[in-house]
């Protein structure tokens, strides 16, 4: 159970004109803004949903994303995964989560993928039994035989997101974040994370929140869409909403982009 | 506490990997050792009631101290972490159920001991069996050895929590290009490895002994020899208990704050 209330997060930008004498005026006094990542977000999600959270890029997707995993502390708000605060509670809040960075690596580079699980393994303290079971599933269900021997820096995008999910479910945690988990995959490789999180969800009942610019990942997983721009939430519903909006675009992007159109984002 | 200990695992066992960087720094570490040595032996022939240390004290020194630079240097840093804290993988490693102070203290001082222990070995054994005066002596007593390895257990620590300081700075400012181009030289010379302590002037050589630089490599170099022994022994190993707690403070609430104010931008 994720609820979130009222959630403010501001971030500091500075900004100047581009040129030396606006480089140099910039050493003494700096413009700063104040830009709004995250203005009174509000939504709950209940256990076992698989919820889309789109919006275009720099809509507070992502800060959300490390509000929820106790990264980043909020301005002001509340916020309570399986009853704790995220940032208060740090270390119990996150043994029970997992997340899925798309644009990271949690795999150490030059030793094999195995080596990071065992570190986890560990780090998670996963019983003996436990884990082996884990590893194995995981490794049947994403193909990982090959791979688990090979140091990650010898692994394609495709290969290594692969073990980057199968890394983050180790533990068997109740909710699952994915940040952009399709990023750079090829077409193969997207079919086979989506289908293995919807098998995970059915399985595990795992909560998951993802957040993506695809919207076949969208299609393909979520049974529920927030919609978030300029920090807000701006629509909370279902695919068949989302195609409501423009029920004659030709594509996937078309019809997101006429979403964004739509709410002025 | 066993995850930590299978974080500095990890990264001992990464570590090893890299054979040639360790045959490379064994012989640049012997030839600069076997060089200062030289070099000083030229001086004490002038006079050598002159200097504060006895020669065979002074060649124990430089060789431990070449023997041992991974481990006891202080600008040996697990440049990953820098890394990570500027591309936000950090993001990552503050998702673990783990103090991230514990992972990162366990790594770096496995860094270094996966580096020590590739190169330490060749250069005493050579050493050992080098002609006089250049030829390495044995521990003042073995009750001495068994106090010098205490007391250069306690150097590696209070060394990784002094880096650890330097990597949480990174929290705050942008690079960390500038501190580390000024620490390295400046903390080398303060800890005592570029001269040994007491060939500092007196003054400086006291304040020095007080301060957590003279609580890194300088204490157990000295006390192999049995340079420092008895009573100062025992106020130098106290002196070191004592700064690797106020360090491990320090960098504990440099972390502490600075996770606070931490963004991880982009994505």
């Amino acid at each position: 159970m994720i609820q979130v209330e009222h959630l403010c997060k501001t971030y500091r930008v500075t900004r100047r004109d581009g040129g030396l004498l606006q480089a140099v005026k910039a050493l003494g006094r700096r413009e700063i803004h104040e830009v709004k990542a995250l203005d009174d977000v509000s939504f709950s999600i209940a256990d076992g949903e698989i919820v889309g959270y789109i919006g275009p890029n720099g809509a507070g997707k992502s800060s959300t994303i490390k509000i929820l995993s106790g990264i980043l502390t909020p301005d002001s708000g509340v916020c309570l995964v399986n009853g704790r605060v995220p940032w208060k509670e740090r270390k119990r809040h996150v043994a029970e989560i997992g997340v899925v960075f798309g644009q990271r690596t949690q795999l150490w580079w030059d030793v094999p993928v195995i080596d990071s699980f065992d570190l986890l393994k560990e780090i998670y303290r996963i019983e003996p039994v436990r884990y082996r079971r884990n590893v194995e599933e995981l490794t049947e269900l994403l193909d990982l035989s090959e791979l688990l021997r090979t140091p990650t820096r010898l692994l394609s995008l495709g290969q290594r997101m692969r073990c980057e999910i199968a890394a983050s479910l180790l533990h068997d945690p109740k909710v699952l974040f994915l940040d952009e988990p399709t990023i750079g995959l090829d077409a193969v490789s997207k079919l086979a994370v989506r289908s293995f999180i919807r098998e995970r969800n059915a399985a595990h009942g795992t909560t998951v929140l993802l957040t993506t610019h695809d919207m076949q990942d969208i299609e393909a997983l979520a049974g529920r869409i927030l919609l978030i721009g300029h920090g807000k939430i701006l629509m909370d519903g279902s695919f068949d909403d989302v195609r409501a909006v423009n029920p004659e675009s030709r594509s996937l992007d078309e019809l997101a982009a006429s979403l964004y159109q739509r709410y002025g984002v | 506490m066993k995850a930590y200990l299978s974080f500095f695992r990890m990264r001992l066992v990464n570590g090893l990997q890299y054979r040639t960087a360790a045959l490379a720094g064994v012989i640049t570490q012997f030839f600069w050792g076997f060089m200062e040595i030289q070099l000083y032996r030229a001086f004490y022939a002038d006079h050598a009631a002159a200097f504060p240390m006895q020669f065979s004290h002074l060649v124990s020194y430089i060789w431990l101290r070449q023997a041992f630079l991974a481990l006891l240097n202080t600008w040996t840093y697990e440049n990953e972490l820098f890394d990570m804290i500027l591309n936000g993988n950090v993001a990552y490693e503050l998702c673990r159920p783990a103090s991230l102070y514990g992972m990162w203290f366990s790594r770096t001082a496995a860094l270094r001991l996966s580096r020590a222990a590739l190169r330490f070995w060749p250069i005493l054994l050579v050493a050992a069996l080098l002609p006089e005066p250049f030829r390495m002596h044995l521990a003042a007593t073995p009750l001495t050895f068994v106090w010098f390895i205490l007391s250069m257990a306690l150097t590696v620590c209070v060394t990784v929590a002094f880096t650890l300081i330097v990597y949480f700075s990174c929290f705050y400012t942008v690079s960390s290009d500038g501190i580390r181009a000024i620490l390295m030289p400046v903390t080398d010379f303060l800890c005592g490895g570029l001269i040994p302590l007491p060939f500092m002037p007196e003054g400086l050589a006291r304040a020095l002994q007080y301060s957590p630089f003279g609580a890194m490599l300088n204490a157990p170099l000295r006390i192999y020899s049995g340079d420092i022994a008895g009573r100062a022994m025992a106020e130098t190993m106290l002196l070191q208990v004592f700064w690797l707690g106020v360090l491990c403070a320090i960098g504990y609430w440099m972390q502490k704050r600075g996770m606070k104010r931490l963004c991880i931008q982009g994505g």
